[in-house]
């Protein structure tokens, strides 16, 4: 006997917490898309995620770019789209009342609050580079959240920490103002994308095509504004392999 | 394209060359010693051909080099190529990415009005089913330090190099 089969989404555990509802809308009307069974899992955190990919549970994720390469290159998945205009920057920040002003203020051992997120970790340390800080040189205090990278820096636990500017952007006007940027990156060319496993081979072009429509339908409109997107841009296999060389080049040490 | 510089939009007071350059022969050069900084948080990036020619660059490259985008695509890479670079540290990064490899270094490149700029460059070969269809290099902000290491060594390669081209003295 058949059973119908469950297909799983996921997303990468950096989303901005306020999104979670849109994920799970998103998922109803991926659903009903592709009319099929969809769960939708939202891991806590990178590790728990990439053990799912590796044992082949994922069917459709919405990937941090530096995940993308492992579900490319080893596990055969195809970018279906990218939302548009939303990239992954790292904004580099201190307390307010901090002495430091710039990133050559800095200086070996400087203690560091950062989450897992590896692409905002990377756009990070490249940052810091240039003030010759590398992963040895630094501090590391490793938090859950970007609420908690800000708490980090406000009681002193930490000078300096990276975060998704989103996230940062997203802090209320309190925490906002005991902050202070030194540095934004402006890189534009790294992005979170969604990817189809080949368990989804057979759905994958009506998938893109109700993707690429979904500003057009009323509904289609409200499953975007849950998820604060404007719309999705499809991605051509080669979009994909550009992103993932500009990642390997800046993962080499 | 690639052509010759010429003293309308290069900075005075500028020295002048004549670099021999594999795809175009010998191109003029204007160079002023004046630096631009490499902007903080920005990553400068170029693809191109198996041979080097540029076929995509982003709006940090073309903002950096002072050409236009329609300048770059089409032309050969060395359109950024300084006279005080060693040849031999181009020879390495041909070396290893034609056997596959990946390469990184700090470069001193040319700027369209004669300026210049230095980055932390990575180059990596673009394999795409199985065979190899081009290059990425992904540009950096480098440290002062390992600029400053960068002036001394290459200052000594080309020393060598220049020696070596005005000939055997045996
Ligand atoms: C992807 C890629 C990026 C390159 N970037 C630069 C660069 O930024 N500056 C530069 O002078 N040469 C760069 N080169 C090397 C040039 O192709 C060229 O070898 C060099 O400028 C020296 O010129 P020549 O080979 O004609 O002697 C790059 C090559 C590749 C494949």
């Amino acid at each position: 006997m058949s059973s119908e089969p469950i297909y799983q989404l996921t997303v990468s555990p950096d989303f901005t917490p306020s999104h979670i509802s849109g994920w799970y809308i998103f998922n109803t009307w991926l659903q009903r898309c592709l009319n099929a069974r969809v769960h939708c899992e939202l891991y806590d955190d990178f590790e728990s995620q990439r053990q799912a990919i590796v044992d082949d549970r994922v069917d459709l994720i919405y990937a941090n770019p530096f995940d993308a390469a492992m579900l490319v290159r080893e596990k055969n998945f195809t970018a279906l789209a990218k939302a548009m205009g939303v990239t992954d920057e790292c904004v580099i920040a201190v307390a307010e009342t901090s002495h430091i002003t710039c990133l050559e203020d800095l200086k070996p051992g400087t203690r560091l609050a950062k989450t897992d997120d590896p692409d905002i970790n990377l756009i990070g340390m490249i940052m810091l580079e240039s003030v010759d800080l590398s992963d040895d040189s630094v501090t590391p205090l490793l938090v859950d959240s970007y609420v908690l990278v800000a708490k980090a820096l406000i009681q002193n636990n930490a000078e300096v920490g990276f975060f998704l500017k989103d996230a940062f952007n997203e802090f209320s006007g309190a925490v906002r103002k005991q902050l202070r940027p030194l540095v934004s990156s402006e890189i534009s060319d790294i992005q979170h994308m969604l990817l189809a496993s080949p368990r989804l081979m057979a759905h994958t072009e009506p998938l893109r095509q109700a993707l690429a429509d979904m500003p057009k339908h009323l509904q289609g409109n409200s499953v975007l504004e849950a998820l604060n997107f404007t719309g999705w841009q499809l991605l051509e296999q080669e979009d994909t392999e550009f992103m993932i060389d500009m990642i390997d080049t800046l993962k080499a040490k | 394209m690639l052509n010759d510089m010429n003293e309308s939009g290069v900075l005075a007071p500028y020295r002048e060359y004549n670099q021999p350059l594999f795809q175009y022969g010998v191109r003029h050069l204007l160079v002023n010693d004046t630096e631009v900084p490499y902007p903080d948080g920005k990553l400068i990036v170029s693809r191109t051909d198996t041979l080097g020619i540029i076929t995509h660059c982003n709006q940090s490259f073309v903002a950096m080099s002072g050409y236009t985008q329609a300048e770059l695509i089409g032309a050969p890479h060395s359109i950024l190529r300084h006279p005080d670079m060693p040849s031999i540290a181009f020879k390495g990064l041909w070396d290893d990415v034609q056997a596959g490899n990946i390469w990184h270094g700090y470069v001193k490149n040319l700027r369209k009005d004669g300026a210049f700029y230095w980055v932390y460059a990575t180059v990596i070969p673009n394999v795409r089913n199985g065979g190899v269809v081009g290059y990425t290099s992904v540009r950096r902000k480098p440290s002062r330090a390992k600029i400053q290491a960068a002036i001394t060594l290459y200052q000594t390669l080309k020393t060598q190099e220049n020696a070596h081209w005005e000939g055997p003295q045996s």
